[in-house]
């Protein structure tokens, strides 16, 4: 059994908190340069132009892309030989965004109840997910999410009987709903099946993926085309201006289900989709 | 078309400016979010004044990052506009009349844009980076307990934005999706 000191956990989620605000992943890059050289809208070139010129200027200046630097969303796959020593995991984790979104000079976002509101000061706690995987190593991955396009994401318990078409209007009505307001160009994430919660983690995971890796299942690369494509035609465009570019990607998860159900999420990201992984 | 422009917003000014325009802001802004508008729509109930003069001021929607050192301010885009529709209408009828974001706005925020001259200035969400270089200086003048949301003074030198509502209601967000759907026909 491989012993990892939590430690070093949290020298890594601080130096991904950094990282992941600050260089847009070269996925996300290549996605909107791409969208870029096909856009044909009025105004939509030039907008696009611009959030080329600040993800160079955020690259090399060490600044954030934006200022919503996000609630810290880490994802942990931790081998099941792994034994982690000398602390609190989560303790750990947290330390890690507090110092990331200190010594980063990154906006604290988080309050500490959705009602009675209060900043924690600190942008903890982080939303934490972990996963036991085979091996000994541990898998980490920070995604600030921000909530300018979170809050345009949706949830719907379909009857199987809605098929694929209900999912298919779901998803263009979803985006048609966020209109200008998620920062256009956005990325889809949809999560398929499971229970309702699990729906919205494979939503969120499928933000997560490279935007130039397809899903392995041939139906599900396909279907993921077939809506990028669609939701293209709409002409929201480049921050709701009219255009071609409405969506740089569309990732979808899946699962298994219930014999009565069909759960489907959408989460919504703009185009500063930030993902950052690092193996200990 | 394109236009650079001296704040303060007087009426006159407004009335010139047109949904579709590329516009460069040179003057000062205040910036406040959700927190800072509910508190200031409060202070108004109570008969008192805001932090600032709001006649023909212009309210930038936005929480930016901390300063890094040598940084006049962090990185500074717009937030989602939508969330301060529940306050802009008396912002307005106080003399506030330029607004800065992002996204949608509800239909009495524009009758009230109508009713008040005000403009609806779209900055492009995501670019916090390229924006804050326009903005030259940075002064905190209330509610500093809010973090991010304090109520901030800025002196923004060609700040690029484009009017997304105009004066009449005008609606880039309508005119420019259905110019582009047209013309793809």
């Amino acid at each position: 059994m491989r012993e990892i000191p939590v430690t070093q956990i949290t020298d890594v989620v601080e130096k991904l908190c950094i990282e992941a605000n600050t260089h847009l992943p070269a996925d996300v890059k290549c996605a909107i340069e791409t969208c870029r050289a096909c856009e044909d809208g009025q105004i939509a070139a030039g907008v696009l132009d611009k959030i080329i010129e600040n993800y160079n200027i955020a690259d090399r200046e060490c600044v954030p892309i934006c200022q919503d630097t996000g609630m810290a969303c880490v994802f942990l796959e931790i081998g099941q030989d792994v034994h982690l020593v000398g602390g609190d995991l989560r303790e750990a984790v947290d330390e890690g965004v507090r110092r990331g979104y200190d010594k980063g000079y990154l906006r604290k976002s988080v309050v500490r109840d959705p009602i009675r509101r209060g900043n924690t000061g600190d942008n903890t706690p982080a939303m934490l997910y972990t996963e036991i995987v085979p091996g000994e190593n541990v898998k980490i991955t920070v995604g600030p999410k921000g909530f300018g396009s979170e809050n345009m994401s949706a949830i719907r318990m379909f009857k199987p009987s809605a098929g694929l078409q209900g999912i298919k209007e779901f998803i263009l009505e979803t985006v048609e709903n966020a209109g200008p307001n998620p920062c256009p160009p956005m990325v889809v994430g949809v999560g398929l099946g499971g229970t309702f919660d699990k729906a919205a983690l494979l939503a969120k995971k499928a933000i997560m993926r490279p935007l130039d890796v397809r899903n392995p299942d041939p139906y599900y690369a396909d279907l993921e085309k077939e809506m990028l494509d669609k939701i293209n035609e709409l002409g929201i465009g480049p921050q709701g201006f009219g255009g071609k570019t409405t969506a740089i990607a569309l990732n979808i998860e899946y699962m298994p289900t219930h014999i009565a159900g069909m759960p489907c999420a959408i989460n919504i990201n703009c185009h500063v989709t930030r993902h950052k992984t690092e193996v200990l | 078309m394109e236009k650079h422009i001296t704040l303060p917003l007087t009426e006159e000014l407004a009335k010139s400016l047109h949904a579709g325009d590329t516009v460069y802001l040179t003057g000062t802004i205040y910036t406040s979010r959700d927190a800072g508008h509910k508190r200031m729509c409060e202070a108004l109930a109570r008969g008192e004044e805001l932090p600032f003069d709001p006649m023909n001021a212009t309210i930038y929607y936005v929480g930016p990052t901390p300063a890094k050192p040598g940084q006049v301010i962090g990185s500074a885009g717009p937030t989602t506009s939508g969330r301060m529709d529940a306050y802009a209408p008396t912002m307005m009828s106080v003399g506030a009349r330029g607004m800065i974001g992002k996204g949608a706005r509800l239909p009495e925020v524009i009758e009230a844009m109508k009713k008040y001259t005000g403009v609806y200035f779209g900055a492009i969400g995501g670019a916090g980076a390229l924006l804050a270089k326009c903005i030259k200086k940075a002064e905190l003048i209330a509610y500093e307990d809010l973090g991010a949301e304090a109520l901030r003074k800025l002196y923004v030198e060609e700040l690029p934005v484009f009017v997304i509502v105009d004066s009449e209601g005008n609606n880039l967000y309508e005119t420019g999706r259905a110019t582009y759907l047209e013309n793809k026909k």
